[in-house]
């Protein structure tokens, strides 16, 4: 499995980058961890002829505070997600995720940027990201914007990315101190992805939920914010008939197709138990 | 598309090639240097044989290109070996325990091993377990490849008590 043969380029700034990116158009590629892209190139499903190396782009590493946000380089490696103390101690969710990704040696190379930003349904960051109501800075040859996570992805492999824009960064809302999250996943092994996953970020008040985020992964062609069954869970005390309507909600939203992983049926009644587990692991940790 | 050189220090030696950039760093470190310890083996990135050492990092070799490594230090399982030529920790640990049968996965588990202990000296069977889990062997069912790991921990940990 022998990639097809590319120019290699590897700018030194982010204007270098997207200079390379506006000129070589649909012919080029950036790369940054390479572990979606190379395995894409080996079975030609992706042949770019540039491939513009991202690795030395020291500013796009990082995680920082940024006021009320977390800003969160992108070419920042799961790894460095899994080892931070910041994000540890102030939106954990992000490393639970990240521990569920591929394994050891693929986090130590794989990026946050490009999971967020290649659009593979299966990645496990972006509905995280949809679930916190994370922000993605995208700089191009006009300047910069930020385009909200919950809008970014349009299809498989189709975001609001244009073809001469860099994903720079993820800015996320340090959630409440006292929130409850858990990232649910099942998959069949080690280095899989979801046969369903969710995401939950809950906070608690006098015994009532006073604000819940749902979102889910890898059972549409995007990843899917499930606002209706997080409002489900809000202004109860997150009993038995109020995690059913959360689960009935989510699970009128994924539309997973029959794959490896099973049938259409089962992977959608997944999806609701990984959104019960959720919910359930969220409130044991949320401080009423 | 024309070769480009690419500059790094394999096993502790200075190496500078020239390489088509779509060569991908397994294959360079086999047909290259000859160093075919890294072993191709899946090729997709799942099986973990092609595993080195790459600034501080477990990598997938398979799923690198050269050009990418420029300035790294990388080590191999042929740079595992100590100075004198005796057998590291972690190889003798394989050895002992039986950590092998084929031996195909032996180079990407001892690099893995090597990288874990580096970070964690004293990992438990789980964390052992949960630490390879992107190392795959259709030989043992990994029992002694825990064993081993365990063996080459409590070794490095005696040595390190016995220098203090």
């Amino acid at each position: 499995m022998i990639p097809g043969a590319f120019e290699y380029h590897r700018p030194t700034s982010v204007d270098e980058a997207i200079a390379l990116m506006s000129r070589h158009g649909d012919e080029g590629r950036v790369i940054a961890g390479g572990h979606s892209l190379i395995p894409m190139m080996k079975l030609r499903l992706a042949e770019p002829g540039h491939l513009i190396d991202l690795r030395d782009l020291v500013s796009l590493k990082g995680i920082r505070p940024a006021g009320r946000c977390i800003e969160i380089g992108a070419m920042t490696t799961q790894q460095e997600v899994v080892a931070s103390e910041l994000l540890a101690e102030a939106c954990p969710i992000l490393r639970e995720a990240a521990l569920l990704i591929a394994d050891p040696q693929v986090r130590y190379c794989g990026t946050l940027g490009g999971n967020v930003a290649n659009g593979d349904p299966g990645n496990d960051m972006p509905a995280v990201m949809q679930c916190l109501d994370a922000s993605f800075v995208l700089r191009g040859p006009k300047g910069e914007r930020e385009v909200p996570a919950r809008d970014f992805y349009e299809a498989a492999y189709f975001t609001a990315r244009a073809e001469d824009e860099l994903l720079t960064a993820v800015s996320l809302p340090i959630p409440p101190a006292g929130h409850g999250y858990a990232y649910e996943k099942l998959k069949r092994k080690v280095g899989d992805y979801a046969t369903a996953a969710a995401a939950v970020v809950l906070t608690m008040s006098g015994g009532s939920c006073e604000s819940a985020s749902i979102a889910l992964t890898n059972v549409g062609q995007t990843p899917l914010f499930a606002e209706a069954a997080g409002q489900a869970l809000v202004g109860t005390k997150v009993d038995e008939a109020a995690v059913a309507r959360a689960v009935e909600a989510a699970k009128d939203i994924a539309e997973p197709v029959a794959d490896m992983r099973g049938p259409e049926e089962y992977r959608t009644h997944v999806t609701g138990v990984m959104v019960r587990r959720a919910v359930e692991r969220a409130l044991a940790r949320a401080q009423a | 598309m024309s070769k480009i050189p690419v500059k790094m220090t394999v096993n502790g030696r200075a190496v500078d090639e020239l390489v088509e950039p779509r060569l991908l760093l397994v294959h360079f470190l086999r047909e290259k240097l000859n160093l075919t310890g890294p072993h191709v083996g899946c090729e997709t990135s799942h099986c973990g044989a092609c595993t080195i050492d790459l600034d501080g990092m477990s990598v997938k070799s398979c799923t690198v290109f050269a050009v990418q490594a420029e300035g790294a230090e990388i080590t191999t399982v042929e740079g595992m070996a100590n100075a004198d030529g005796s057998l590291s920790a972690l190889q003798e640990g394989f050895m002992q325990e039986h950590g092998l049968q084929c031996g195909y996965c032996t180079p990407g588990m001892i690099m893995r091993a090597h990288r874990l202990l580096r970070e964690n000296a004293n990992p438990s069977d789980e964390e052992i377990r949960w630490e390879l889990s992107g190392n795959l062997c259709r030989c043992t069912g990994y029992q002694n490849i825990v064993k081993a790991v365990r063996y080459a921990a409590d070794k490095l940990n005696a040595q390190q008590e016995a220098a203090e």
